[in-house]
């Protein structure tokens, strides 16, 4: 079914900017974009907007989509690794109506592609940009609450606090408990939130071949990952990081080395372990 | 010997037109214990944080003499440096321990964060460190992976302490250390306050308003009245035999029990 509303909102009628935000917002977030490059891991404030979605429902990333989207660009959106939940949908088709995008969820096929918790599995490649959305960028924040400090520690390199935190976790369960939301150290130089990602997906931070761009919308930050740039899950020498490992295989595809969502599928409590990656999942079947 | 370890000269530092400690000039040398005395307001507290480099002083300047880098004006070093040395060469024990403690975090990791600070990334040797320095403060190692917020205010203190003295400093600023504990509680943490301080060799600034911890612990003291100093010298004489009215006073006013 064509979808009228696509002519509504032409850049010709004047009732929303190409790619939904003004100009000056866009060239505004470039320059954060720009700088958050140039210093890979330093979180740059920007002039947050407000969208047309709750905070929290991915205000950040979407405005760094809009604002280095082109009409040449394939956009893929995932939530959790899916393609086809509520949110992944709706900003799919936000993108595909105020930039006329081609859009997919094949992983190989896009040139931008939003997430949210989740890396896709398919390695990146060059001039692939992932964008993603963040609740806190802060990844002192839960150590020290106060603003002008944590970018103090920042700037002076000052990271004995967060290595406390995994001392901490490690004194209390016997190994680092952190799951998601691992911290990292970016370039060795800013220790970095990457978003709540999976650590199992830290290791596909390092030297990736995209652009990694992280957008928090509440927060009004942006920092980024370039291109072959080191990110170091941090660790103890005699505790190092380690990554999720499951027993099962996913029940769809008999994948052994993707994250496997548990779900439980009847009232007897039935389990079923499956790839939270919905594109790779199905390319395997 | 050659300099002092740290020298202030005309430090004074006022808020507003409230004259809080005024033309304050002493040298401090290894090893020894200065005190610092007098009443409540009398710019005790916020001469030890102009020292410690807490506060910038509106006049005079404070001289620190660092282990490899020669001497240094702590008010003109970065503010990247100063927290350097404030974290390895320097210790500062709060009076009120919780300002000094992360009482979110166990024991072990409140000793250990000055070590990680500065680069130590072995879980096992950091946590043998913390065991290690929960001995010397005498608190009972099995008390390693609690929280300070189940400690009582003594052993708060002893932790305080060790988690300064992890790093080995040369200089420690101490503000009451004793203040706010009972008299039996008070008079270990002094016995073991001797021990560290001989034991370590270590400097210390000590601010108590308590004559008793000052003969105890002190060999130098300085009595401030107003913001100024009014009276110094060797804490025996000194005490023995005070020459300024405000000194007799003071020590007049210690109650025979």
């Amino acid at each position: 079914m064509p979808d009228t509303t696509i002519q509504d909102t032409s850049p010709q009628d004047g009732a929303y900017n190409y790619g939904y935000l003004d100009e000056q917002t866009k060239r505004m977030i470039r320059r954060a974009i720009l700088k958050a490059v140039a210093v890979p891991g330093y979180q740059v404030p920007f002039g947050g907007r407000e969208m047309p979605l709750p905070y929290g429902w991915g205000t950040g990333g979407i405005q760094v989509t809009a604002a280095i989207i082109g009409r040449e660009d394939t956009l893929k959106v995932i939530d959790q690794g899916a393609d086809d939940t509520t949110n992944a949908v709706s900003i799919r088709r936000f993108f595909a109506r105020v930039a006329q995008v081609a859009t997919t969820t094949h992983t190989a096929e896009a040139t931008i592609i939003q997430t949210r918790h989740r890396v896709p599995e398919t390695p990146l490649t060059d001039g692939q940009i992932l964008v993603f959305q963040v609740p806190i960028p802060e990844p002192l924040r839960m150590l020290e609450p106060r603003e002008t400090e944590t970018r103090t520690l920042h700037a002076l390199s000052e990271y004995g606090v967060m290595q406390v935190s995994l001392y901490e976790s490690i004194a209390r369960h016997g190994r680092i408990a952190k799951t998601y939301n691992y911290p990292v150290m970016v370039n060795g130089r800013y220790i970095m939130s990457p978003s709540p990602i999976p650590k199992f997906d830290n290791p596909k931070l390092d030297r990736s071949p995209a652009l990694q761009l992280y957008g928090a919308g509440r927060e009004k930050r942006i920092y980024a990952v370039p291109p072959h740039t080191p990110v170091k899950s941090l660790d103890f020498d005699d505790h190092p990081f380690e990554i999720e490992t499951w027993t099962e295989s996913c029940a769809l595809c008999g994948s052994t080395e993707s994250f496997l969502d548990e779900m439980i599928v009847d009232d007897t409590g039935k389990r079923l372990f499956v790839c939270s990656d919905t594109d790779y999942c199905e390319s395997r079947r | 010997m050659s300099a002092p370890l740290l020298s202030a000269r005309g430090v004074g530092k006022r808020f507003g037109g409230r004259v809080a400690c005024h033309d304050v000039s002493f040298d401090l040398w290894r090893g020894e214990v200065l005190g610092i005395v007098g009443e409540s307001g009398s710019g005790k507290t916020t001469l030890l944080n102009c020292l410690a480099g807490r506060l910038l002083p509106d006049s005079g300047s404070v001289t620190y003499e660092t282990k490899s880098a020669g001497s240094v004006d702590v008010h003109r070093l970065s503010e990247a440096r100063r927290r350097l040395l404030a974290r390895t060469e320097w210790g500062f024990v709060n009076q009120d321990a919780r300002e000094g403690l992360r009482m979110g975090v166990s024991a072990g990791a409140n000793i250990g964060e000055r070590l990680m600070a500065v680069g130590a990334r072995h879980y096992g040797e950091i946590r043998g460190q913390a065991a290690d320095w929960m001995t010397r403060v005498e608190i009972d190692v099995e008390r390693l992976d609690d929280r300070p917020n189940t400690y009582s205010g003594g052993m708060r203190q002893r932790l305080q302490i060790a988690r300064n003295l992890v790093s080995n400093p040369r200089l420690v600023f101490m503000d009451e250390p004793t203040g706010g504990l009972d008299v039996s509680v008070q008079a270990r943490l002094l016995d073991l306050l001797r021990g560290l301080v001989e034991g370590l060799h270590l400097s210390v600034v000590l601010v108590t308003h308590d004559l008793g911890v000052a003969r105890l612990l002190t060999h130098r003291l300085m009595v401030m009245q107003g913001g100024t100093v009014v009276e110094q010298g060797l804490t025996d004489q000194v005490l023995d035999d005070p020459q300024h009215p405000y000194t007799q006073m003071l020590v007049a006013s210690i109650l025979p029990v």
